[in-house]
């Protein structure tokens, strides 16, 4: 047995007897103590360490879009350069592009789920912050509820009541005896599966990246100190993290635009008769 | 690591607090983005495109403009051209006319003046022909009497002789000057 080997087993040994070894991250890692917590109206509050983080992000990204629409003038300067861009991508890229002519009155929602999106999964990666708002369900759900409320009301609205789950559960051009089959995949899509791949898709990408990022940091941090040959590990641990770190910035960008690239098309198939 | 916490760790099952904190979070976001950001992007934007649009319709607008003014002053010009030959012509006419008038005028004058002329002589002729007539008259028969002598003393022959002898100059002097209205009026 090599002596890293030996550290291995090690590691594997602390994790059941939970003594020196090697401490893996776990689920508690996203349930910090509470900061303060109160009940209102019979319901229990807890601000931890994530709810600061999550306002933090918010109030940061507001300043940001604030300062930069403030004085938006014909000429813009870098930052409203920076805003404008940022809010072209939503309004022309998905408000135009993916829900159609009707798409405009959409901008406005879909740029806040985009920013709010953007800058909470931005914390994952900000020194002393290092953890998404996002890596917990209870925001992703909540964005995933208003997306599902809003494009079921827009459908409603747009096409009526009748036709508009009509359409939803019997699909045009679909052969009768497929209707079997066919309609109730519709209908838990359209009602069920959206939101919910909506919502779980964006937290669980942030609460494995923070996983994996914290795996590794702790890893390299444990390697170095455990005091063995095995201390030849660490820099590739730390290798990792660094490139997980990376990887974790095209996530954070990657999972905000397929959020709400998700929701214009949704928006778009409520807008539109189904084809 | 906290396991306090953890003891209602199923992570897809969030507490009802945490829910409403990040419903208030995101609705906070949304309203300021909805009612500032947004607008405020937009009015960038529809300025934006109303300069470029806007530079192009008033460049077009003062090149219209421009045209109608010059078409205007070119209406202006030939109107002015056309005044001018108009009072040209107005003018020659006029000149033509008075030149016209001053020629009869001078015409009839000069015709005036020769007429007085003429009247003139024609009255001088006669008084000097009727002087001439007495003084050749006395003359003739002074000088007669002085060559003849007392001869012909006789009244009734002498004025005969006299008459004849005028009647022959008269005959002889006519051919000889050659003007009919002299001779007419020396009758």
């Amino acid at each position: 047995m090599t002596s890293s080997a030996s550290a291995l087993g090690s590691v594997l040994a602390a994790e059941g007897s939970g003594g020196d070894g090697f401490h893996a991250p776990t689920i508690a890692e996203f349930y910090p103590e509470p900061i303060a917590e109160f009940s209102l109206l019979g319901v229990d509050f807890a601000i931890t360490r994530i709810t600061i983080i999550s306002w933090i992000a918010t109030a940061a990204i507001l300043a940001f879009l604030v300062l930069a629409s403030r004085k938006a003038s014909i000429v813009p300067s870098r930052l409203q350069f920076l805003g404008e861009s940022g809010y072209s991508l939503v309004r022309d890229g998905m408000a135009r592009d993916v829900i159609g002519p009707k798409g405009l009155p959409f901008a406005p929602f879909l740029a806040s789920l985009f920013f709010f999106i953007l800058a909470n999964n931005a914390m994952s990666i900000i020194p002393f912050a290092q953890i998404s708002p996002m890596s917990k369900f209870a925001l992703p759900l909540v964005l995933a509820v208003l997306v599902w409320i809003l494009y079921n009301w827009v459908g409603i609205r747009e096409q009526g009541a009748g036709k508009y789950f009509k359409d939803a559960a019997i699909p045009p051009g679909v052969p009768i005896g497929a209707l079997i089959l066919v309609t109730p995949i519709e209908l838990l899509q359209v009602f069920v599966i959206r939101p919910f791949t909506l919502a779980v898709r964006l937290f669980a990408n942030m609460f494995a990246g923070h996983m994996l990022l914290v795996v590794f940091s702790l890893g390299t941090v444990y390697l170095l100190q455990v005091g063995n040959f095995s201390m030849i590990f660490s820099p590739f641990a730390f290798a990792m993290a660094l490139a997980m770190t990376f990887f974790e910035v095209l996530v954070i960008v990657l999972q905000a635009y397929v959020f709400t690239v998700l929701t214009a098309t949704y928006l778009n198939g409520a807008v539109e008769p189904a084809h | 690591m906290n396991i306090l916490a953890a003891e209602s760790a199923n992570p897809l099952l969030p507490p009802v607090g945490e829910i409403i904190v990040g419903l208030i979070t995101f609705a906070i976001l949304a309203f300021v983005v909805i009612k500032f950001v947004v607008p405020s992007f937009e009015k960038a934007f529809v300025a934006r495109r109303e300069a470029i649009e806007g530079g192009l319709e008033r460049a077009e607008a003062a090149q219209a403009e421009a045209k109608a003014a010059l078409e205007q002053y070119r209406a202006q010009l030939a109107e002015a051209r056309g005044e001018a030959a108009q009072i040209r012509d107005a003018a020659r006419a006029e000149g033509q006319q008075i030149l016209e008038e001053l020629r009869t005028q001078a015409q009839e004058e000069s015709a005036r003046i020769v007429a007085r002329g003429e009247e003139q002589l024609t009255a001088q002729r006669q008084q000097i022909v009727h002087e001439l007539r007495g003084q050749i008259g006395t003359l003739a028969v002074d000088l007669a009497g002085r060559v003849v002598g007392e001869s012909l003393a006789d009244d009734a022959r002498r004025s005969g002789t006299v008459d004849r002898f005028l009647a022959e100059l008269d005959g002889m002097a006519a051919p000889g000057d050659g003007r009919g209205a002299v001779a007419e009026s020396n009758r």
